[in-house]
């Protein structure tokens, strides 16, 4: 089992559902965000071209977070999901110092937290939260290891990029861009 | 023209639009933390040296600094935490991967053996507190625990060297591991912060010490940490160039960006050039108050830290 | 130079404030902590001693979300898309999620629907009815009891009654109380309504569709976008514009690779996605419509049969386009005449599965109407009317009202208002306002006296302000019925604050789509504060006017019941499903061939208008030049932010997090020339030397032209009781204080109005 999300930039339209789903589905405090959206502009006038992308925790296979994690409260669970025991977590920060893509905050009570990719809904055979949400049905969930997956089918049949790949984490969040 | 930015989300406390997530209390720590590693060290080998008596401020006096270091340097680092109440679970596992997990570690054991070794020369080097609180003659026990504590300072010592090392060393490493801030991200840090904290180790002695013979002996010792620190420093940037763009981006903001006059005006003139030349003229027997060199070092090594903790946190992969 | 209007309060009484302010930010973002985040939190902090299964369950159970769920639909744009509203134990609402069998959102909410919970969540909401009194000299709010209030307002509405007859008292409306307010307002005698959804949105094209096709466009659009094979965006963002199922289906099309073109002075996200963006020059609209014609035309990519069986005034219009070239075009709309014959010929070999697409909110330049009759035109000359892929007739359920008296026959009513537009088929808003000034527009003949205003914010909604804010000092009352202390309430004399869409009946959606279906909208929780449904406040107003039997039933439950029963259902079947669906009486497409009459005069698709013609308009559509912005003045163009609707959700606590301020667009040429930054604070003055309110920060972007600065519309909220809104950003609004009214049907064209960046507060002076 090798969890995986890929989002297709051409259909994104950087509406930001998948901010406000997260926020109500997770509870993520007002001023907080598990996933953003970032814009992308290049060219001149009137040769343009935009990329939108929608963004969290890429679970890494080689997950520093997880590595620098002086009390395994970052922890990589069943399907590769990283993830924060709650009550395990000092607050030193180390997690986020060490994660290239900024995925993780201090939650006000105190304790490290992220995108969990639902597990909580994994658990119940539903898809994350945004990617349920998406009005443009831009993002894709599934297992890698099962080569016909939607998932898996769309990494082999499309053109596709992971964030910041020198950073050496090996992503498990894949950007369709052709 | 070219724009990246946020449609939504992040505007995350600390986060953006920069790191903020450590702040002074981590660069304490890292500073007492270098000291203390540095005098233990220079402790333990000189009594294993057998220079016991010509060096008394090296392995009795200035060894007091030490556990006070280790202890504020600790509560500062518990300052830090934001979730406090689960401090304890730091010692529910070892995380090798984890400098923060060993870190912590080492300093759970070299803490109390500092502590005991200066116990050990308690009565030695404080007869007129002893004689006031008078806790020997209190306590009885205290005298068997005195006894054995001696006969096994030689065990200690030769605990302290690997552990002051390995504590000297962490508090670079701590921060080298951190492959997702470029400045950060080089293995030059974790000798450099040594060498720096052993510099400071011997500056802090420096302040103790009374017989010239030692004075002298660590002046030698410390140009000697200067100079490499100076090769080291230069070393590192000459990494950055080779490097990576991000490693460049990440150069510029100690060589010509918002970190640069604190960097070489207070690390690299004030903290390292200066108290060379003057621990220099020192030897080459010119009079020189010891004290001027000596705090200058220990200053610089403190802003060094929070140079590199606070820059460090400027330099990300994206965004 | 603006209109100074006496009227506008935004101060209470202290005793109110404590009223006002009975829950206070800090208890908000405790309730908004509570669930997950606190009881994890406690959860956390009890493991340390053992003991915590309990908590752990109930953390599992508040995230895994089983909630009790509610079906209603969403109030926070007019797509009403059918929702599930999720509730925990002590009745607060979690979630709100998409209903997945209905038509309009495939169980996908957009972001505004998804944060809808915002609006029943924002502290800032309306809490009291509220009337406006004068204390030492001072004029104010105070507190008011719901009886004190109603009465107040129903004697007023007698008064005007027995002294200039009820059509003087006139209602502004918008979205679904302003449907329950229609209901009192026409038992009462008054047909003098208007929502701004006519005149400053879809009227124009309306009008056009009528005119060509014989058929309104309507909402939701019956365009088939899920399975065209070329989608023409003229202006209309969608993606920005996130009008649900729009948006679905034009990712959809992308999967299909349908051919998509958007002709956009800004490069929309729309634009980014289609294989040709047209970059057109603002205003120039009719001249390229003009030239995709011609070129279908003189390069016969129509299909003759079909003209020949459908088409009325074919030759007339062949003759009209013979010399609107694309080369003609180039030099009016700067897009290079190859880029014009490619796009026509794709268009054309996708036909009939082709959609130019109408727009929505398409009052422009004033003559709007004839760019929607260009497009409508365009649409038939590729026969995409009634076909797979181009626009599907839609279908609704046939729901019988609620039976109740025959309404009285008002004397004069929102037509005679707009007489001098002869295709207005709603009330005018504008020309509404206009009547309610004495020596102004209708006034003389028609003139109006007091104003109720439901769910609608006319001060960011209305262009021209300063007639407004003249209007409603005219008038002698003014009753203001919303959820949120708008910049509107601020005018009232008697604020009435309603409960949320998700506190509330309303009436049953029985919205026209491919297949018919009903959705409920249920209250899930029970109203906040002192807050009221608008069905009751009408009801009550009508009970104290003496038309009980109009309103003959206790409970708008009832009336749903009753209504449901009449199609075979029930409330608790409703409840159940949220939408049911129905079998389609009538064909979704029309057949190759088909003997189909058009609802136009001739039968047919007018190419030619005789009735134009004869009322003295253009009987085929003509480019005019419409005025270039002056020398250092940019064009003010402006649209949706994907995450807001118009000023109703920026104060929204879940959206202002997305968002909380909107930008100004600037090409970096023009940046460099005016060396502005990013981010950089500006200000802004209008060709009438209007400044804006608040200040604006700068984004440099390539994706909007040099000729013009773009904004998103709702922002600039000047009411200090939104904590959130107040302050942030321009108003876009505010800066259009000259329309181009459409003479075909009154449309109020926004687009004509031109913009001077400041670099230096304007107010520098005039502040101490
Ligand atoms: N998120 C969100 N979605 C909404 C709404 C909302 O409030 N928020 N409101 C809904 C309502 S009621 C309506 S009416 C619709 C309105 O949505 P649309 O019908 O799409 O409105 P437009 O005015 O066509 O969209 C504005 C676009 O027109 C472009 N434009 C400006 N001037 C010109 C011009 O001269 N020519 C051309 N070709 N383009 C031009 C602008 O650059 C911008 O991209 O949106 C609906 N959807
Ligand atoms: N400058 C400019 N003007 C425009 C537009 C533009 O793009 N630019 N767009 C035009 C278009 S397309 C349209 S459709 C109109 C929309 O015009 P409006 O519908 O007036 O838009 P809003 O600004 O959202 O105002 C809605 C008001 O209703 C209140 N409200 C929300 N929900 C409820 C409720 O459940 N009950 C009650 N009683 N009140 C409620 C809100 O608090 C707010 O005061 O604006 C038009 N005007
Ligand atoms: S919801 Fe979908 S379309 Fe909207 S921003 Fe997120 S990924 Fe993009
Ligand atoms: S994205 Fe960051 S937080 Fe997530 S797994 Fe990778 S490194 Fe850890
Ligand atoms: S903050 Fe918490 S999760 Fe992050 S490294 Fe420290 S203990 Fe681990
Ligand atoms: S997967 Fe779940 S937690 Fe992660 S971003 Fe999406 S909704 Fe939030
Ligand atoms: S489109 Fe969005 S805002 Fe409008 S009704 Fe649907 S969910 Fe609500
Ligand atoms: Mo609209």
């Amino acid at each position: 089992m090798r969890y995986a999300m890929v989002i297709d930039t051409l259909k994104c339209v950087g509406c930001s559902d998948c901010v406000v789903a997260c926020q109500t589905e997770n509870n993520v405090p007002l001023g907080y965000c598990r996933d953003w959206v970032t814009e992308t502009v290049d060219g001149a006038y009137p040769k343009v071209e935009l990329e939108l992308k929608s963004e969290r925790c890429n679970h890494c296979d080689n997950a520093p977070c997880v590595r620098c994690c002086p009390t395994g409260a970052s922890h990589i669970a069943e399907g590769g999901i990283v993830l924060v025991t709650e009550d395990e977590c000092i607050g030193c920060g180390a997690c986020i110092e060490s994660c290239p893509y900024d995925a993780r905050y201090q939650h006000p009570d105190g304790y490290v937290d992220k995108c969990t990719f639902c597990h909580h809904r994994l658990e119940k055979g539903q898809n994350p939260a945004c990617v349920e949400v998406c009005p443009t049905k831009c993002m894709y969930f599934g297992d890698l290891d099962d080569p016909t997956s939607e998932v898996s089918e769309l990494l082999k049949t499309r053109k596709h990029k992971v964030l910041a790949p020198e950073a050496g984490t090996s992503p498990n969040v894949y950007y369709l861009i052709k | 023209m070219q724009e990246e930015i946020f449609v939504s989300g992040r505007h995350l406390p600390k986060i953006d639009p920069n790191l903020e997530i450590w702040h002074w209390e981590i660069s304490l720590y890292l500073f007492l933390g270098g000291l203390a590693a540095g005098i233990l060290f220079f402790t333990a080998l000189f009594y294993l040296l057998k220079k016991e008596n010509e060096m008394q401020a090296t392995v009795k006096y200035a060894t007091i600094i030490a556990p006070i270091a280790l202890i504020v340097g600790l509560a500062a680092l518990f300052f830090d935490l934001s979730h406090k109440l689960y401090f304890w679970q730091l010692y529910t596992t070892v995380r090798i991967t984890s400098p923060m997990s060993w870190g912590a570690w080492v300093l759970l054991i070299i803490t109390p053996l500092s502590i005991l070794w200066v116990f050990s020369y308690y009565r030695e080097t404080y007869p007129k507190l002893e004689a006031k609180l008078q806790t020997f003659k209190r306590l009885k026990f205290l005298n068997t625990f005195e006894k054995f504590l001696i006969k096994n300072r030689k065990t200690m010592a030769i605990a302290l060297i690997p552990l002051s090392l390995i504590l000297g060393i962490y508090t670079g490493i701590l921060l080298s591991a951190f492959n997702a801030r470029p400045l950060w991200n080089n293995s030059i840090l974790g000798p450099l912060f040594l060498t720096s904290g052993l510099s400071t180790g011997a500056a802090a002695i420096l302040l103790f010490t009374k017989s010239h013979f030692e004075r002298t002996l660590i002046s030698k010792i410390d140009l000697a940490l200067i100079f490499i620190e100076l090769a080291l420093i230069v070393h590192m940037f000459m990494g950055m160039y080779a490097g990576s763009q991000v490693q460049l981006e990440a150069m510029q903001i100690l060589i010509g960006g918002s970190y640069t006059v604190m960097f070489f005006v207070f690390v690299i003139i004030l903290g390292l050039i200066v108290p060379f030349v003057l621990e220099l003229t020192e030897i080459l027997g010119f009079k020189v108050p010891i004290i001027a060199p000596a705090m200058l070092i220990l200053i610089g090594g403190l802003i060094f830290r929070i140079v590199m903790v606070n820059a460090g946190q400027l330099t990300r992969y994206l965004y | 130079m603006s209109y100074a209007n006496t009227r506008f309060v935004n101060n209470f009484t202290p005793v109110n404030i404590n009223i006002l302010m009975t829950t206070s930010r800090r208890k908000f973002i405790k309730i908004s902590a509570l669930g997950l985040g606190g009881v994890a939190a406690s959860t956390s902090a009890l493991k340390m001693f053992g003991a915590n299964t309990y908590l752990e369950g109930l953390v599992k159970q508040n995230i895994a979300g089983e909630f009790n769920k509610t079906a209603t639909y969403c109030e926070v744009c007019f797509w009403k898309c059918a929702a599930w509203a999720y509730t925990d134990n002590d009745g607060e609402i979690i979630k709100i999620k998409g209903n997945e069998t209905d038509p309009h959102c495939h169980g996908r909410l957009c972001p505004r629907g998804t944060g809808g919970v915002g609006m029943y969540n924002d502290e800032d909401r309306l809490k009291t009815p509220l009337i406006r009194t004068t204390v030492d000299g001072k004029q104010t709010f105070r507190k008011a009891t719901w009886e004190e209030a109603l009465d107040l307002i129903a004697s007023k509405m007698k008064d005007v009654k027995s002294k200039y007859g009820a059509e003087s008292f006139a209602l502004l409306k918008h979205g679904s109380p302003g449907s329950h307010l229609e209901h009192l307002f026409k038992a009462y005698g008054s047909d003098t309504i208007a929502e701004p959804a006519y005149a400053q949105c879809r009227g124009p094209r309306e009008t056009g569709f009528a005119l060509t096709l014989g058929s309104w466009i309507g909402s939701p659009e019956p365009t088939d976008i899920r399975d065209t094979k070329c989608l023409v965006l003229i202006g209309s963002h969608i993606g920005e514009n996130m009008h649900n199922s729009q948006v679905q289906e034009m990712s959809d099309a992308i999967d299909n690779n349908a051919t998509i073109i958007t002709v956009d002075p800004r490069l929309s996200t729309a634009a980014s996605k289609s294989q040709h963006w047209l970059a057109i020059k603002p205003a120039t609209d009719i001249a390229l419509l003009l030239a995709w014609m011609n070129v279908i035309i003189e390069e016969k990519l129509y299909d003759e049969a079909y003209i020949e069986k459908y088409g009325y005034g074919f030759k007339e219009l062949k003759a009209h386009v013979k010399e609107f070239t694309p080369e003609w075009a180039y030099g009016i709309t700067t897009i290079k005449p190859e880029q014009i014959r490619e796009t026509a010929r794709l268009m054309a070999a996708a036909a009939p599965s082709v959609i130019i697409h109408p727009g929505r909110h398409v009052v422009w330049y004033g003559d709007d109407s004839q760019r929607e009759r260009a497009i409508a035109m365009l649409n038939g000359l590729l026969g995409s009317w009634g076909k797979r892929g181009g626009f599907y007739f839609k279908e609704k359920v046939s729901l019988p009202k609620f039976p109740h008296p025959a309404y009285p026959k008002p004397k004069w009513g929102w037509e005679e208002i707009g007489e001098k537009y002869p295709y207005a088929e709603m009330g005018i808003t504008s020309e509404l306002i206009k009547a309610s000034i004495p020596g102004e527009g209708e006034n003389e003949k028609y003139p109006i006296k007091a104003w109720i205003i439901a769910g609608t914010n006319l001060i960011n909604t209305i262009p021209e302000r300063d007639v407004i804010l003249k209007a409603m000092d005219a008038v002698d009352f003014i009753a203001v019925v919303d959820t949120m202390p708008m910049e509107i309430t601020g005018y009232a004399d008697v604020v009435l604050p309603e409960c949320t869409y998700l506190e509330r009946y309303d009436g049953i959606r029985n919205a026209a789509k491919r297949e018919p279906s009903l959705a409920l909208r249920y209250p899930v929780a029970k109203p906040k504060y002192d807050s009221k449904a608008a069905w009751w406040i009408s009801k009550q107003l009508g009970e104290r006017l003496g038309l009980q039997e109009y309103f003959n039933y206790n409970d708008y439950e009832d009336v749903i019941k009753w209504q449901l029963e009449q199609v075979g259902s029930s409330l608790e079947e409703m409840k159940r499903l949220g939408v049911k669906k129905f079998e389609r009486k009538t064909p979704l497409y029309m057949e190759d061939g088909e003997d189909f009459e058009f609802a136009t005069n001739s039968g047919k698709i007018e190419f030619y208008s005789d009735e134009l013609a004869s009322k003295g308009f253009d009987p085929m559509p003509v480019y005019k030049q419409h005025p270039e912005p002056p020398q250092g003045f940019y064009r003010l163009i402006y649209g949706r932010s994907p995450m807001h609707t118009f000023s109703r959700t920026i104060n929204n606590p879940n959206l202002s997090a997305l968002k909380d301020t909107n930008k100004l667009w600037v090409n970096p040429k023009v940046a460099r020339m005016l060396g502005l930054k990013n981010d950089q604070t500006v200000w802004l003055q209008n060709q009438d030397g209007v400044d804006s309110t608040f200040s604006i920060k700068v984004r440099v972007t390539e994706r909007i032209r040099w000729d013009s600065v773009y904004m998103y519309h709702g922002f600039g909220h000047n009411n200090k009781k939104l904590s959130r809104a107040f302050g942030k950003g321009i108003s876009d609004t505010r800066m259009i204080t000259k329309v181009a009214v459409d003479p075909l049907m009154g449309g109020t064209g926004l687009r004509g109005n031109f913009v001077k960046i400041l670099t230096e507060d304007p107010y520098k002076n005039s502040k101490v």
